[in-house]
Parts: structure tokens; C-alpha cells; sequence
């Protein structure tokens, strides 16, 4: 079964014996921590200009869904999406490289930090237009059922977008064309500043209810109940089922983007932090292994991250004539900006 | 030989693409019915799975059509009216169209977005009256307008064809337009190629859509006083800047005749990039919509604000008489 699967375990090469589930599922924490802890350091050194969206904190969401995922199912993230990439087994180097600018990025670095996308492992796109990756989704799972394959298409987004109207007729589509696909909200109560109970009357799942789609509610720390729940969505999707939606809760530890780094803002208690923190997923995904295999993977994440930073710093920069390419699949190539040039 | 009318036209081509590839489908609304007469027939003919009837939800179909069209399909999205695409630009301007560009290359969309009656029609009231071509072109979307059966046929199955995204308009003005054609001579006309309608020495009028029609008669009209070219760039992005270039090295003179509102206007870049770049012996004319106008539910009133051929006649007077 887990041969089938794409996950960080294949990504982090692990040698030797075939890893626990338990132990595949914290690699995967552990590799995008650690990510995102160096990514954050690339951003504080300037070599990652944009800033980013960290998802420190939700990591179980990420590695559950890819554990539950088949390398050949869609996924479609979001501007907070470097942990899905991950999951899925997208090469951590690249996707340096592709936040950093350099020639070598999954997407010669036009899609950045908040747009990545990743063919090689079917990361059709991370839209910044909150929810708008949901009824694209559900097209390409209407797509991929039509051609009469098992793959499915998973949709994930934040509960900021569960109030876009694009969304919400998303799931009317899917549902009415009974789509293989699975709406996935990773509700870590803040949309940017805006707490959640500010922002969604009715409930989350209740959304998705009274469009017909299964709904339910998650811990999203436990990469554990997340790969569960994911597994059954899938399951059902990929048997003709329809579509279903999940919600994990869950939280960021850091700030809605890098610029709360130095922008002072006040939106969320220290305690409730805190609170959170004490639930880390790092932490229990670690505590349901040995000892010395969390010791040994920890090294081996630590070389990951290291040689994969190394790439994408050493990887070319990219060249200024080379401005308006990929705008065109045609290969059409657009006016100069300056008269007669 | 055959008349071809412009609806049957789109129709046809819908039907030969899809015959044609399997990936090809269209989407929108009433389109079982065949409301706007583009899908008349394909029903019967490709069934429910290839013609597919969609609620009122652009926002979310049209997004919907970008996932389908990762998956490797072709789809085809109609829209009714054309504040419709006002709804969706983002859909189209910075989603669809942004996937190859934020993809570095690795995915493509090969959406059309289909416009079936753009323009004006007696009485519609105001949202339903505009022509929102120009904002495609602002945001590099590849946009064709095209004035004639043979052109619609030939533009919409390049459109299907190619790999970007592409809106297709096609103006109410022109559905009663129809052609004498053999059938089996319709062929895909390539995007970014403009077409010379009528030859002609003194002054180019460039037209696009339904006003082609208009220059035509126009042309002929002053037909014994001076010698009018009409150059219908077909396509509005990319625009044929060389075929431009070309008949005003020719005339010297230049009318742009646009059915979209004055400012930032079709007919505005038109006359910029002519000044700038190309040669011109007399200060160039607009004949637009006003700056954005609004057209309403009086005939009185709004016909006075769309382009009409006495207009056209004046500005072509007044360039002749100009120079520089």
C-alpha cells in the first residue's frame, strides 16, 4: 500500500528499512518544519524577496492528506502551500530555488512562494485568489472521472475562503455533478487578523451540508486522524461517491506572512499561542515513535534541508531578457513597454 | 453555393472541433436549448456529457472550465451577455491566463469564452449592452472579434485550438450578416492576422466586429471621392501591427472605427501605437462609444452613442483634409 504512495519518505530517500507509517507521517512534519524554519531564515537574509506565508503549526494537515493521497491524484493548494508540495513529494530543492527567484524552480520561478506548482507530482496550481483553487478542483475532477481513471482531485484552502462565493458554488457543482473530489478547509481560526467567529455565520461544515456534500470536523494536529479522515474521503471519491468535506483544525504558529516579522500586530493572545503550541504536531507525531529512529530521521531531514538550501543558493539567477517568457503556452511574445524597442 | 449565416457559423465550427477532438466540450447556460442558437443540434449529436447545461454560477463554472482544461480538456464557455465576463474577468484575466506564466511553462489552458451576442441590443437596459473587449487585451488575453461568417468559423476553431486562453466575441450587430461559401473551403484563420476588406489609396479605416460592415458601406458611399481601405484587425490581441503598419505606409491616414467606450479604447491603442510607430500625414480620428458610455432602455438615446456611419463619413472627411 504505502509503495503506492507519494510521500516525503520516498522524497527524503530513507535507506534501509521500509518506514512505519508513523514514521513516514513525522518525516513529513519534520521535513516541512524544517522548511519552513529555514524559509524563514532565507527570508531574514533577503534571499527569499517575497516573504512568505509560513504553515508552521499545520503540518499534520499536509502530511496526512499526502499520505493519503496516490502520486497520480490532483491537488490544488494555496498561497500557504508549501506544506502540501512537500507532501506530495514535490523535490524540496526546487521549491527553494523556486521562492528564492532562481532558474532552477519548479516553475523557473514565475509562480514564487504563493502561486507553486508542481506537474512532476500533479500540484496543479496554488491560486492566491482565496478559494478560487476549489472550483478549479472540481473541474479537474470532472475532467479526470470522464477519462474513466480512479484519480481524484483535492482542493485546499483556509477558512478565509469559505466565504468566497466561487467556493461556495464550487461545491453546488460538485456535488449536483457528483465530482470525485475532496474539499479540504484547514480552519486555523484567522483569515490574516479577521478570528473566525467574526467571520463565518452558520458553521463551516454547514456549508458544504446544505449543498449536499458529507461534512465533518477534524483535529488537524494529529496527522494520524487527518490521514483517517482524508483516506475516507478519498476512498469515496475514487469509488464514484462524490465529493465530501473535511475540516481540520488546526493553527500557525507564526504569523499570517513573514511581515508580521516586524509589523507589530496584536490579533492573537500570547496564551492562545501558546496553548496551541502545546499541541504541537512535531511533538506528537515524534512521541509515537522510537527514540532513536526520531533522532535518526531528525539527521536525516537536517541533510535534506541543508543540500536542498544549498541548491537552490547556488542555483543561477534568472535573466532580466527573459521577463515575458511562459506568459503564452503558444510561445506569443508581447510588445516592449518603451516606444520603438 | 450556400448562404452561411454568422450564428450558423459559430454553430458549425462548434460541431466540426468537436467531431473533430474528443477533448472538446462546451459549457454555459440554456445551452441545451440552444438559446443563443450557437449549440442548435449538438445536443442530439454529442449528448449531455459534451454539452453541458450549467447553473447560474459563472464564477465557479468558469474556474471549473480552467480545472478541466489542466485535466487536458478543451472546454467552451458561453456566456449570454456580456457584463457576464465582467463577472468572470478575473476568472479569465488572472486565473486562467496566469497559469502558464505561473507555471514556468509546466500547464496550459485551453479555454475559449464564448460571447455569442456582444453589443447593444433595442432596449436591454444597461447591463446588458456593453462591450467589453478592450479590458481582455489590457490584461493579454488573446481576444478576437471577428465580422464575418467566414472569419467567426475560422477564429472560434483556432480559438478551440489553441493552447491559451481565448475570448471569442462576436457582435450582435453582425448576426444578420451572411456569405456565399463553399463548405468545404472553411478553414481556421490564425489569430494576430488582420484582414484587408477593400483596397484602398487615400485613408485606412480600421474597423472591428459589426463596424466593418459599416466602413464597407461607407467605403463604397464616397466610393467616386476618395479611396478608402478597411483593415479589420480581426483579432484585438494580439493586434497586427504589421498589417497596420503596411496599409498606412499605403494611405498615410487613419479612422478607427471601435464599438467600445472611448477611453482606454481599442481604438485608443490603435491610434497611439500608429503615431508613434508608423507613418501618418494627418492627425488620426476616433469614432467610439463615448468615455464610458452606458447604454440604456430608449433606442433615441443610445444610438446617438455608438459609432454609426455618418460619423465615420465626417471623420474621414476631416482626415483627408488634415495635415500634419
Amino acid at each position: 500500500m504505502m509503495d503506492e504512495q507519494a510521500g516525503a519518505a520516498e522524497q527524503a530517500g530513507a535507506a534501509g528499512q521500509p518506514e512505519s507509517l508513523q514514521e513516514d507521517l513525522y518525516r513529513t512534519i519534520a521535513l516541512i518544519r524544517r522548511f519552513e524554519e529555514r524559509s524563514i531564515e532565507l527570508v531574514r537574509s533577503g534571499d527569499i524577496v517575497s516573504g512568505i506565508h509560513p504553515c508552521i503549526g499545520q503540518e499534520a494537515v499536509a502530511a496526512g492528506i499526502g499520505a493519503a493521497l496516490r502520486r497520480d491524484d490532483v491537488m490544488m493548494a494555496n498561497h500557504r502551500g508549501h506544506g502540501h508540495l512537500l507532501a506530495k513529494g514535490t523535490d524540496p530543492g526546487r521549491l527553494f530555488a523556486e521562492m528564492m527567484g532562481r532558474a532552477t524552480g519548479i516553475a523557473h520561478g514565475r509562480g514564487g512562494s504563493f502561486h507553486p506548482s508542481d506537474l512532476s507530482v500533479n500540484v496543479y496550481g496554488s491560486t492566491g485568489t482565496v478559494g478560487h483553487g476549489a472550483p478549479m478542483a472540481a473541474g479537474v475532477a470532472w475532467a479526470l472521472a470522464r477519462s474513466g481513471t480512479d484519480r481524484i482531485a483535492i482542493s485546499i484552502f483556509g477558512d478565509g475562503a469559505v466565504n468566497q462565493g466561487a467556493l461556495l458554488e464550487s461545491f453546488n457543482l460538485a456535488s449536483l455533478w457528483q465530482v470525485p473530489a475532496v474539499f479540504v478547509c484547514e480552519n486555523n481560526l484567522y483569515a490574516t487578523t479577521l478570528p473566525v467567529q467574526d467571520a463565518v455565520a452558520g458553521s463551516i461544515t454547514g456549508r458544504a451540508e446544505a449543498f449536499g456534500i458529507p461534512a465533518a470536523s477534524h483535529d488537524g494536529m494529529d496527522p494520524e486522524v487527518v490521514l483517517e479522515a482524508t483516506a475516507g474521503a478519498v476512498a469515496r471519491a475514487r469509488s464514484g461517491g462524490g465529493p465530501s468535506f473535511l475540516e481540520f483544525k488546526t493553527y500557525r504558529y507564526e504569523g499570517h506572512h513573514t511581515f508580521e516579522l516586524t509589523a507589530g500586530l496584536h490579533y492573537r493572545d500570547p496564551e492562545e499561542v501558546a496553548q496551541w503550541r502545546s499541541r504541537d504536531p512535531l511533538e506528537l507525531a515524534g512521541s509515537r515513535i522510537p527514540a532513536d529512529r526520531r533522532k535518526q530521521i531528525d539527521e536525516e531531514v537536517e541533510i535534506v534541508i541543508d543540500t536542498a538550501s544549498r541548491f537552490a543558493l547556488d542555483s543561477p539567477r534568472l535573466d532580466p531578457a527573459e521577463g515575458l517568457d511562459y506568459l503564452y503556452s503558444s510561445g506569443l511574445r508581447l510588445r516592449s513597454g518603451v516606444s520603438g524597442g | 453555393m450556400p448562404y452561411l449565416s454568422y450564428l450558423r457559423a459559430i454553430n458549425r465550427a462548434l460541431g466540426d472541433e468537436m467531431e473533430r477532438d474528443p477533448a472538446v466540450f462546451l459549457m454555459g447556460e440554456d445551452v441545451r436549448e440552444a438559446l443563443t442558437n450557437t449549440t442548435i443540434g449538438l445536443l442530439k449529436r454529442f449528448g449531455p456529457e459534451r454539452i453541458i447545461e450549467t447553473p447560474l454560477s459563472e464564477q465557479g463554472f468558469t474556474d471549473f472550465a480552467t480545472g478541466a482544461a489542466l485535466a487536458g480538456l478543451r472546454p467552451i464557455v458561453e456566456y449570454q451577455i456580456p457584463f457576464l465576463l465582467l463577472l468572470v474577468f478575473e476568472q479569465i484575466a488572472n486565473q486562467a491566463n496566469k497559469v502558464s506564466l505561473m507555471s514556468g511553462g509546466q500547464a496550459r489552458v485551453p479555454v475559449t469564452y464564448l460571447l455569442p451576442a456582444a453589443g447593444w441590443r433595442p432596449a436591454w437596459g444597461a447591463q446588458h449592452s456593453d462591450q467589453p473587449y478592450p479590458m481582455f487585451g489590457h490584461f493579454g488575453v488573446k481576444t478576437v472579434l471577428p465580422a464575418t461568417p467566414v472569419d467567426a468559423y475560422g477564429l472560434l476553431v483556432t480559438a478551440i485550438r489553441d493552447d491559451d486562453p481565448v475570448v471569442v466575441f462576436a457582435p450582435i450587430a453582425a448576426h444578420k450578416v451572411q456569405e456565399n461559401v463553399v463548405f468545404a473551403d472553411l478553414a481556421p484563420v490564425p489569430l494576430g492576422v488582420g484582414r484587408v476588406h477593400r483596397e484602398g489609396a487615400d485613408v485606412t479605416v480600421v474597423a472591428v466586429g459589426h463596424c466593418v460592415h459599416d466602413a464597407l458601406a461607407v467605403a463604397q458611399d464616397m466610393a467616386e471621392e476618395i479611396s478608402v481601405e478597411v483593415f479589420d484587425p480581426r483579432t484585438l490581441y494580439p493586434f497586427d501591427w504589421d498589417g497596420l503598419a503596411a496599409s498606412l505606409e499605403k494611405t498615410g491616414r487613419l479612422v478607427v472605427m471601435d464599438d467600445s467606450n472611448r477611453f482606454c479604447g481599442l481604438a485608443a491603442e490603435v491610434l497611439a501605437t500608429a503615431a508613434e510607430e508608423m507613418r501618418l500625414v494627418a492627425p488620426p480620428r476616433r469614432v467610439t462609444r463615448p468615455d464610458s458610455a452606458v447604454l440604456g432602455c430608449v433606442p433615441e438615446l443610445d444610438l446617438p452613442l455608438q459609432p454609426d456611419r455618418g460619423q465615420l463619413a465626417v471623420a474621414i472627411k476631416e482626415v483627408l483634409k488634415g495635415a500634419r
